[in-house]
């Protein structure tokens, strides 16, 4: 059944069935492909990007390719009409008209909620600022439970910018709808969780620890989420500088660890996880780019109908 | 000091003393044509001291704003000088325009025409949330 206008906004618009729904549709496309491969056919999905994305918008454009389907959009605000003036809403007005599904990554905090009130097609949030990269989470939860083979009763170490990090906000917020997980905040005290995140975790009663300390939180974890220090963030350069290298995890630090640790990173990686670790049967971020575009095209079938 | 009773309108008792000015300005008083008074620092019983307002009219009340610049203001409806009806003020669920984002990040800080909407967090007395990107309001928001 085709969910008119469903907009996903942050993680938490889908239901745990809704979750489990798509990554059993992942499971499928996985080991079936060829039945997906005209599902989305005559059918467009327009990517406005307004912020720089190579991984995001790829993936995105990958997955409706993948199912037979077509794409249009812009990667970068000078090349839409925003460099104009004109606001979200009119846009997305404009390509409601033109395509069948939107996903759109801007800058701006909250713009996806203006987005969704002026789309009559479904509409996907592919990262708003430093707020809500749902699809991001889609990505992580399918690769948590494929590694993991549960998304409860882990302890989770999120690592680096907890402050602007959005993907470790969404992450958090979907890990919450699952019993017993505990969670190890490790960054340096002005990249800390914000206030409203760190209220959802003791509105959930969820057992949390911040640190400062990479090396000694390591053993406890089955889940290492290693992010980058993003420098779009940062109104000043010199802090930038300053904090860019703090958390850099190397194969002595992983020493200690356990053995069916599994390492994620959202990616682009930088510096923060050394290349010896690639190797590591541990290191699990390649294969959460490949996670991430199967549940593209799992919530691409779902929003437009397409899933049965 | 005397103040004539009103024969038709509105007077909003037990403002906090000293709120009566922020009444005044988001109820949008400047714009009434009939006589409003501001009554400031007069002698309450209950609250020690405390504002007052006097609207010689009967015009739409924004319930909401009053209800976030204090809960306790009681709202008065007169006719032919005798007390018809009487409100009293809960917090808001919703604020539109009343408090203002400060989130540069947000994208109310480059699209100027969105109005500016807070919701009250679940369970908490008086915070409110930005609708689009979250961040919670700090009561200098308020201006």
């Amino acid at each position: 059944m085709a969910k008119e206008n469903r907009s996903i906004i942050n993680i938490l618009d889908l239901s745990i069935e809704e979750l489990d729904h798509l990554m059993d549709l992942a499971d499928k496309i996985e080991k079936n492909k060829e039945e997906y491969w005209e599902r989305c056919k005559h059918k467009k999905l327009a990517t406005l990007f307004f912020e720089p994305s190579t991984r995001t918008r790829l993936s995105f454009e990958a997955a409706m390719l993948e199912l037979g389907g077509s794409v249009l959009g812009f990667a970068g605000a000078s090349s839409s009409s925003a460099a104009k003036g004109e606001s979200v809403a009119d846009t997305i007005e404009t390509v409601s008209n033109y395509a069948d599904i939107i996903t759109m990554r801007h800058p701006k905090e909250g713009a996806p909620v203006v987005a969704a009130n002026h789309t009559s097609v479904p509409f996907i949030n592919a990262g708003d600022g430093g707020h809500f990269h749902p699809t991001q989470t889609l990505a992580d939860l399918l690769t948590i439970r494929r590694c993991k083979g549960e998304l409860s009763g882990l302890t989770i170490g999120l690592c680096g910018d907890l402050k602007f990090g959005r993907t470790v906000h969404s992450l958090i917020d979907a890990m919450l709808r699952y019993p017993n997980n505990r969670y190890i905040l490790i960054s340096p005290e002005e990249l800390q969780l914000p206030e409203y995140e760190i209220e959802k975790l003791k509105e959930e009663g969820a057992e949390f620890i911040q640190t400062t300390d990479l090396e000694g939180s390591i053993p406890e974890l089955d889940i290492l989420y290693m992010t980058r220090v993003q420098k779009e963030r940062f109104f000043n350069e010199e802090d930038y500088l300053r904090l860019k290298d703090i958390y850099i995890l190397t194969k002595e630090k992983l020493e200690n660890a356990k053995e069916d640790m599994a390492i994620l990173h959202p990616l682009p990686r930088v510096n923060e996880i050394s290349v010896a670790i690639d190797q590591d049967e541990r290191a699990k971020y390649f294969y959460q780019t490949l996670c991430g575009k199967q549940m593209r095209m799992a919530l691409i079938l779902y929003l437009l109908g397409l899933d049965q | 000091m005397k103040i004539d009773g009103i024969e038709n309108g509105i007077v909003l008792d037990h403002i906090k003393a000293g709120k009566s000015m922020l009444v005044y300005k988001y109820l949008g008083l400047d714009s009434v044509k009939s006589p409003v008074a501001l009554i400031q620092n007069c002698h309450s019983q209950k609250m020690g001291q405390k504002d007052i307002v006097k609207i010689a009219e009967n015009i739409d009340l924004d319930l909401n704003v009053l209800g976030y610049i204090g809960p306790g203001i009681t709202v008065n409806y007169i006719q032919d000088g005798k007390r018809v009806n009487k409100a009293t003020l809960s917090l808001p669920d919703t604020l539109k325009n009343v408090l203002h984002c400060k989130n540069p990040r947000c994208i109310t800080s480059t699209e100027q025409e969105l109005p500016h909407i807070f919701k009250r967090i679940q369970g908490q007395k008086r915070q409110y949330r930005c609708i689009y990107c979250d961040t919670i309001a700090k009561n200098d928001d308020f201006e």
